[in-house]
């Protein structure tokens, strides 16, 4: 492996690393190396235990087998002090830096013995302040970090590795929270860093971006070691193959064969709440079989709609119609009878609750309902039944129904969460943001499993603020702006480019209802 | 009206507000400390109880005044200690823990005395701290008699507050400290220990609130009897709250209820007090400490750790 760097340092040795979480074995014999002066990217899916090999790395977690070499000396396992003393600095994905200490705080929590007294801020602040303009990190040491940008925190982090003399610095998907004009100073950072000696660990599952930014690119899958390539004899398509096991597909596409509207807005207007707009007289038409994607630069009203269909806002005015009539009384109760299935924008905060096991978020919405209580008695075990249905049919990977779901990754939550909603056979389907944070693989489930949706029959309102995931799977797109809706416009008709100049708010001035 | 201003301005007035605040003083600073570091301790109340025991009953057996003073900080860490472990390793609830420590503390040191004194009904008194009055300074007109015509533990209860701010603003350890009660996982990703850092505070702090509560035996009712610490912990959770987490704003606190607490028994002298029923007066610091809380704590930013056990590996 790698034969042209063997002439070059190795710094990190990892030699057959396993790690068990219960059932779960996260990491399974995982090997590799990384040299001085290189960006190595560790390629996987989510779940695929690239986190969890670096919290091993870092001494946060201690393996059940294998070793770790760090400039030739073994790191003993499970302490963190080992690994920070040996020159291994961790921007971890949740930042570990505390609100309501100033940047320069927090860079020198940790640099001092407890028990000495005090500190000189005045040559910290200036070497903190050199660090920063050497590699690029622009911030300023006496803000308070609670009023910094994700982009900001960001670069503390790094700077509080610099500043402790970090030689390897592992990044936990750091562009996951950054903006693209972030991301290309964050890879300016990381050239001038590797310019200088300094070795990068870069974990992402963002095939371009891992394409960008590495030299070699060592991929997980399922825990297990996949492939290990040199950055410049690979492409795209080979990475996602390896990352996921089998040849990406693109949703097949076919034309859909429209039916009758089951929900239909007619000028409804919702309130504004602070800055979030509502609905301005809005017309929306979700027919059986096709899906409606809404285009829009998030904030324009999205939330308000999203909160209509779900059963948590009431209209001020205008009509709604489900299966062509109006709903006597509307609420998330409601809605739910009705047949509407929910995919939330977060499935953290609205879509599931962390401490509670598969089943019972698997059965969140239904729990009142039979098979899954009886005259107010749970009936735990058709519940768990439902889960393992669940588990099964939308390749849950966990490692059993009666997981804590806080245990699981993005990617195995979401499919929960759609095999919650689908399994069923919603009528109306609305799918806020149902990708995001994602990986292919799951990516291109979720995709898969809306469009069999719509081939049965459902009506379908996908929710996105990637334009090209609309694009792509829409029949119908709508444009949202400031709380109003655009005409809708037929699959092919409107470019990208046309479509932003309606996101922008163009085409709206005058008459918004003639297209 | 004129007989308020009288009060106002009369120097035993003064110094009775600072007698009333010093035992406030070090428990509020105590439970500052814990609360900084990420645990609520509502065990204060029953350390308080066993505090004022512990130093009464050493100089009583024939100890030193500050032989006292330290046994009760003692007795304070021990339950400091109980609480400490069953929150922090453990992570039980802060509330149940706190509670069920406030009880434990009070019903042994209520045992502790009749133990010792199976047969007394008026308890004894002691040869307390005395007034020393710090030359030149206590000459000052009002002031001077308020501030520097105390006793020992309230010139202390006052460096307290400065060595505590000195502490959390400008030392590693007091960095780590305030660190461990926003978010431990930055204190734990620098290798350092959470658990320690959460336990050594509380059993600091608790020896603190102890000490007040020998205050109030030591040198200011100079005798032990049931029912004297009275809510003066519960205050004291109010005042760090009121301080908005801050030594210096908490010493303020302190000092204000002091002066509520001072007035409302000179007022119940004047002819004010023959009309009012006195149960009016009692209630009134109570009351205006409750309104200082609204208008005060409103923009206060809670440690944002606090009450929130931290366990190591868990995603």
């Amino acid at each position: 492996m790698a034969d042209q760097l063997g002439a070059q340092e190795v710094v990190l040795r990892l030699d057959g690393i396993t790690k068990r979480f219960g059932a779960l074995t996260a990491n399974d014999a995982v090997s590799f190396s990384l040299h001085r002066g290189e960006v190595v990217a560790l390629l996987g899916e989510n779940g695929a235990g690239k986190t969890t090999l670096m919290n091993i790395l870092f001494g946060h977690y201690t393996a059940d087998e294998g070793t770790v070499e760090l400039f030739g000396q073994p790191l003993p396992p499970g302490n963190p002090r080992a690994a920070l003393a040996a020159g291994v600095g961790m921007v971890h994905q949740h930042f570990t830096l505390a609100d309501n200490l100033s940047v320069l705080e927090n860079i020198l929590l940790g640099t001092r013995p407890l028990w000495s007294f005090g500190f000189d801020r005045a040559s910290a602040r200036a070497r903190i302040v050199q660090l920063a303009r050497d590699f690029g990190l622009s911030v300023v040491p006496e803000h308070r970090v609670g009023n910094l940008s994700v982009g900001e925190r960001q670069r503390v982090e790094i700077l509080k590795a610099l500043y402790r003399d970090a030689r390897i610095l592992i990044l936990d998907e750091p562009t996951a929270v950054l903006t693209p004009q972030e991301t290309d100073a964050l890879f300016v950072t990381l050239r001038k860093m590797v310019a200088k000696g300094l070795s990068v660990v870069f974990i992402s599952h963002k095939l371009h971006e891992v394409m960008a930014i590495s030299s070699r690119v060592v991929v997980l899958r399922h825990g297990k070691l996949a492939g290990e390539v040199a950055t410049g004899q690979t492409d795209r398509h080979k990475l996602a193959e390896l990352m996921v096991g089998s040849e990406v597909k693109s949703p097949e596409l076919r034309a859909s064969t429209p039916g009758p509207a089951l929900l239909t807005l007619s000028q409804i207007s919702t309130p504004d709440h602070g800055n979030a707009p509502g609905l301005k007289a809005a017309n929306l038409a979700l027919h059986a079989g096709q899906i409606t994607g809404l285009a829009g630069v998030s904030g324009n009203g999205q939330a308000a709609l999203a909160d209509l269909i779900a059963g948590l806002e009431r209209p001020v005015s205008g009509d709604m119609a489900l299966h062509g009539e109006a709903p006597a009384h509307w609420s998330p109760r409601a809605a739910m009878d009705a047949g509407i299935a929910r995919i939330p924008e977060d499935r953290h905060k609205t879509g599931t609750i962390a401490d509670f096991t598969l089943t019972e978020n698997a059965i969140l919405e239904s729990y009142s309902q039979a098979p899954f209580s009886r005259r107010g008695w749970m009936n735990w075990r058709a519940a768990r039944d439902f889960a393992e249905q669940v588990i099964t049919r939308y390749d849950v990977r966990c490692p059993g129904p009666d997981t804590r779901i806080r245990l699981l990754s993005g990617g195995n939550m979401q499919k929960l969460i759609l095999g919650r909603a689908m399994e069923p056979g919603p009528k109306v389907i609305l799918a806020n943001q149902p990708v995001r944070g994602l990986d292919i693989g799951a990516i291109s489930f979720v995709h898969g499993q809306l469009l069999a949706a719509r081939d049965r029959g459902a009506a379908i309102l996908l929710m996105s603020e990637d334009l090209d995931e609309v694009m792509a799977l829409s029949d119908v797109i709508q444009v949202i702006y400031e709380g109003r809706l655009s005409p809708p416009f037929s699959r092919g008709s409107m470019t990208a480019a046309q479509l932003g100049q309606w996101m922008a708010g163009g085409g709206f001035d005058g008459d918004a209802h003639a297209a | 009206m004129m007989e308020i201003l009288d009060i106002l301005l009369s120097a035993s007035f003064w110094a009775a507000v600072i007698r009333i605040a010093s035992p406030l003083i070090f428990a509020t600073m105590g439970e500052l400390i814990c609360e900084r570091a990420g645990v609520l301790n509502l065990g204060i109340e029953g350390i308080m109880v066993a505090g004022a025991f512990a130093g009464w009953m050493t100089v009583y057996s024939g100890g030193g005044l500050w032989t006292g003073v330290i046994v009760a900080m003692m007795a304070g860490m021990l339950f400091g200690l109980v609480h400490a472990t069953l929150t922090v390793p453990f992570g039980l609830s802060q509330h149940v823990v706190g509670l069920g420590v406030t009880l434990l503390a009070t019903s042994a040191t209520y045992f502790a005395y009749r133990l010792a004194l199976p047969r007394v009904n008026t308890p004894p008194r002691i040869e307390a701290f005395q007034p020393l009055p710090i030359p030149y300074l206590s000459d000052i007109p009002i002031i001077g008699h308020a501030l520097f015509s105390q006793t020992p533990l309230t010139y202390l209860a006052f460096v307290l507050v400065a060595v505590v701010s000195v502490v959390l603003y400008r030392t590693p350890l007091g960095l780590a400290l305030r660190a461990a009660g926003e978010n431990p996982s930055a204190v734990a990703a620098q290798g350092l220990s959470v658990t320690g850092i959460r336990m050594g505070a509380v059993i600091v702090g608790s020896g603190l609130m102890a000490v007040g509560g020998a205050f109030l035996t030591m040198s200011a009712f100079n005798s032990f009897f049931f029912e004297m610490v009275n809510g003066r912990g519960w205050i004291c959770i109010a005042l760090v709250v009121f301080g908005a987490w801050m030594p210096g704003k908490a010493l303020l606190g302190a000092v204000l209820f002091g002066v509520f607490d001072a007035l409302q028994i000179r007022l119940q002298q004047t002819t004010l007090g023959a009309d009012v029923p006195y149960q009016v007066f009692l209630m009134m610091p109570f009351l205006l400490s409750i309104l200082a809380l609204v208008v005060m704590s409103r923009r206060a930013s809670v440690p944002a750790a606090l009450m929130v056990p931290f366990n190591k590996g868990e995603r």
